[in-house]
């Protein structure tokens, strides 16, 4: 009882305040730096996106619920929004800001998190993923049947240039960027608050341990169901910003599940395990969505190599890569590993490459045989009619995994050492 | 009674078939826990591959090599990448599947491309077996319920007949104590999963050329297969087949009727306007909510009979 945990007062977590301040002016200033049109897009679906990745982690990382089915709450917060922003736009309507539609939608995420969350969370793990699946199937088919509220095979316009929230229009991106930065900001803020909260505290516990969970006199089931709606009411303000980014819902689009699959990838890619790592998927998303797709055709094969990879070496994702090396950089044995990264950069850059030639002859030949049997590949012409080009791309993969093996083995060797010290370190400084 | 008859014979080939596809998934899921994903996309390989060796070699043998070709494919899977997984828990077990089942897709489509396959029955199943009431019913379709009551059947001798399968069941719980015992349980894993697929992949063979085999075809079924599981109870494999049943009868009933609430008030003397309130609902009929009926039927046995109708305990 010498120094009890609530007389120490701690007035500024100085690591914390930095960082929360990086990002807000990082999304205040990203469009300054990226100056273009397709930058700017890029950037207002990323803030939204991080919005609604991170709801999707309060799931999946936080109560360890694999949801098949996110898309429906950020589908549906959509539609809401449309409508809300057509009923503020007729005359007699209702007089709701454009700034405050986002709200909108979340509560109609919210709404429908509790309507439909009852059913989802009465089980957790695998059935909870079938669910899931099932529901957002049970939507996505119901939506057709409702052309009234969904718009049929066309969707639902609106236009957000309604009113004026002093000087602003929201007609230009710029403006609406600005919206979603906002929104962005305080949701994540919000988001992570909610880490700290016993509730979010309680998910965690259920996610790890339900049936002791159940013995300490927790309902498991109210917990995940609490948990689900409020991950309900973020996806539906991610929804709603982007109904107001694009003007147009579609139903067969928006409340697919190709789009809760979608989400769940980039979610798990990004990271799960990390609260910062679904802002990482998000941003992931967009880039393979809008770049990776324009440059090559086989961009979902690629992406669905790199997940199962990515599952099989690293389930913690790209935030657990990178908290993997802070740590190894923090007990200052980064140093050793400056050649091993070259070495595994250059060596997988060949694999890369060459598997990547491979694809695209395949794909050139699946898709574009009308053109003729040549196609330029990173400036080297390549045929798919001559022996050649795929005794070549095949002999330099070989060569490239061959490679790969070798300096994956000596990083293995050299990772697992450091790992040892640190180890070591750490009990070294617990016991002094 | 001639619909009737027919519709319910409709019903059974697909809910047949269904089980045909549950079965392996159940048998995987009861066996190993991880529920697998990729499972339809097998069946759609299934078709595609037999597809393409009933064009070099005739149907029959596609019947039995397509089968054996997936059987290999998944246990090169399992083998090879869910089993490194295995050790991170059952989520990533989902996620790898989950991966794979869009590696398939984009890999079908690359091969085969993205319209749909000339993939046609064989001379002998083509023309009706008999008719009923004037009715034809195909053979193709009388093909599919034998091959799914002979599957049932062998599933059924290897596993409580067999010395592998009684390692198989003895792996199920206990599966240290057969590890122990100098049996290699992993391989049993593999083998398992292997025949998962193949029985996903058979499923695919008569389902292709009966119905459609295009690169849609792993989607279609592939959320229906899962409602099939959980209705049926969690690795049940009976459960399974009631449910398969349950469900195939269900829909193709509801595609036949052209009747709807308000047709339905209205014969009981109720005038039903398009002013009355909630008109949109009430005129919907019973086939165009044919799609959501599965759906509906997971939600209500979720919220009346949460373990599903065959499952032995709460998960």
């Amino acid at each position: 009882m010498s120094s009890p945990e609530y007389y120490r007062f701690r007035p500024w977590n100085v690591g914390r305040f930095v960082i929360w301040t990086a990002f807000a002016v990082a999304l205040l200033v990203a469009p300054w730096l990226f100056r273009s049109s397709l930058a700017l897009t890029m950037l207002s679906q990323m803030g939204y996106l991080i919005i609604i990745c991170l709801s999707y982690n309060i799931l999946l990382g936080q109560g360890g619920m694999l949801s098949f089915g996110h898309a429906v709450y950020t589908g549906l917060g959509a539609f809401v929004a449309v409508h809300a922003m057509n009923l503020a736009a007729s005359k007699g309507g209702i007089p709701i800001p454009l700034v405050l539609i986002p709200l909108v939608g979340g509560l109609a995420g919210l709404f429908f998190a509790i309507l439909l969350g009852y059913v989802t969370t009465k089980k957790s793990g695998t059935t909870f993923a079938m669910i899931t699946l099932g529901i957002g199937e049970l939507v996505a088919a119901m939506s057709l049947m409702f052309p009234g509220f969904f718009g049929g095979e066309g969707g639902v316009t609106t236009n957000r240039t309604y009113g004026k929230f002093f000087d602003w229009t929201f007609g230009p991106q710029v403006q609406v960027y600005y919206l979603i930065a906002v929104y962005c900001f305080i949701c994540t803020a919000l988001m992570f608050a909610f880490t700290g909260t016993p509730l979010g505290r309680m998910l965690n516990a259920v996610r790890d341990n339900p049936e002791r969970v159940e013995f300490i006199g927790y309902n498991t089931q109210r917990v995940r169901y609490l948990g689900f709606i409020i991950a309900g009411f973020f996806a539906g303000i991610g929804g709603a910003l982007a109904s107001i980014n694009f003007e147009i819902v579609n139903a067969s689009d928006s409340l697919s599940g190709v789009r809760s699959g979608g989400y769940l990838l980039f979610t798990f890619l990004g990271g799960a395990t990390f609260f910062f790592g679904p802002m990482i998927g998000a941003v992931l998303l967009v880039l393979a969505s809008v770049l990776l797709s324009e440059l090559t055709k086989a961009w979902l094969l690629y992406l669905g190599l790199v997940f199962l990879f990515m599952v099989m070496y690293a389930p913690g994702g790209v935030a657990s890569l990178i908290m993997m090396n802070l740590r190894v950089a923090k007990f200052g044995k980064f140093n050793r590993f400056w050649g091993l990264y070259g070495g595994l950069i250059a060596t997988g850059a060949i694999v890369v490459v060459a598997a990547a030639a491979l694809v695209e002859m395949i794909y050139h030949i699946q898709l574009n045989s009308a053109l003729g049997s040549k196609l330029t590949f990173m400036g080297i012409e390549l045929d798919t009619a001559t022996a050649t080009s795929w005794i070549g791309a095949a002999a330099v993969l070989a060569i490239g995994v061959a490679l790969v093996e070798v300096v994956r083995r000596r990083f293995a060797r050299v990772w697992g050492r450091a790992q040892e010290e640190i180890e070591a370190e750490i009990k070294r400084m617990e016991t002094a | 009674m001639e619909f009737f008859a027919i519709s319910l014979l409709n019903g059974l080939s697909y809910g047949l078939l269904l089980f045909m596809l549950s079965s392996g998934l159940t048998l995987i899921f009861s066996m190993m826990g991880v529920l697998n994903f990729a499972h339809t996309s097998f069946y759609m390989l299934g078709a595609y591959f037999a597809y393409t060796i009933s064009g070099l070699v005739g149907f029959w043998p596609a019947l039995v090599i397509s089968p054996l070709v997936v059987f290999v494919l998944g246990a090169l899977f399992e083998r090879y990448s869910l089993r490194r997984v295995h050790k991170f828990g059952h989520v990533p077990e989902l996620l790898v599947t989950f991966g794979l089942s869009y590696l398939i897709l984009e890999l079908v489509q690359l091969v085969w491309g993205r319209a749909t396959v000339p993939y046609g029955l064989p001379e002998q199943l083509q023309g009706p077996l008999f008719s009923l009431y004037g009715t034809q019913f195909p053979k193709s379709r009388s093909f599919i319920m034998l091959l799914a009551l002979l599957m049932l059947l062998s599933v059924w001798l290897l596993l409580t007949r067999t010395r592998i399968g009684l390692v198989i069941q003895a792996a199920l719980t206990h599966p240290e104590t057969v590890e122990a015992l100098g049996h290699n349980v992993p391989r049993v894993f593999m083998l398992v999963f292997g025949g998962g697929a193949a029985l996903a992949a058979l499923a695919g063979v008569i389902g292709g050329n009966t119905y459609v085999t295009e690169p849609a075809m792993a989607g279609a079924v592939g959320s229906i297969v899962f409602v099939v599981v959980v209705v049926g109870g969690m690795g049940s494999l009976a459960g399974a087949f009631l449910a398969s049943l349950l469900i195939g009868i269900l829909q193709t009933f509801a595609v036949a009727i052209d009747q709807s609430l308000a047709t339905g008030l209205q014969a009981l003397g109720v005038t039903v306007t398009d002013k009355t309130f909630g008109y949109e609902l009430l005129q919907l009929s019973v086939a165009q909510i044919a799609p959501i009926l599965p759906y509906l039927l997971l939600v209500l046995i979720l919220i009346f009979r949460p373990k599903g109708l065959l499952g032995k305990r709460e998960g």
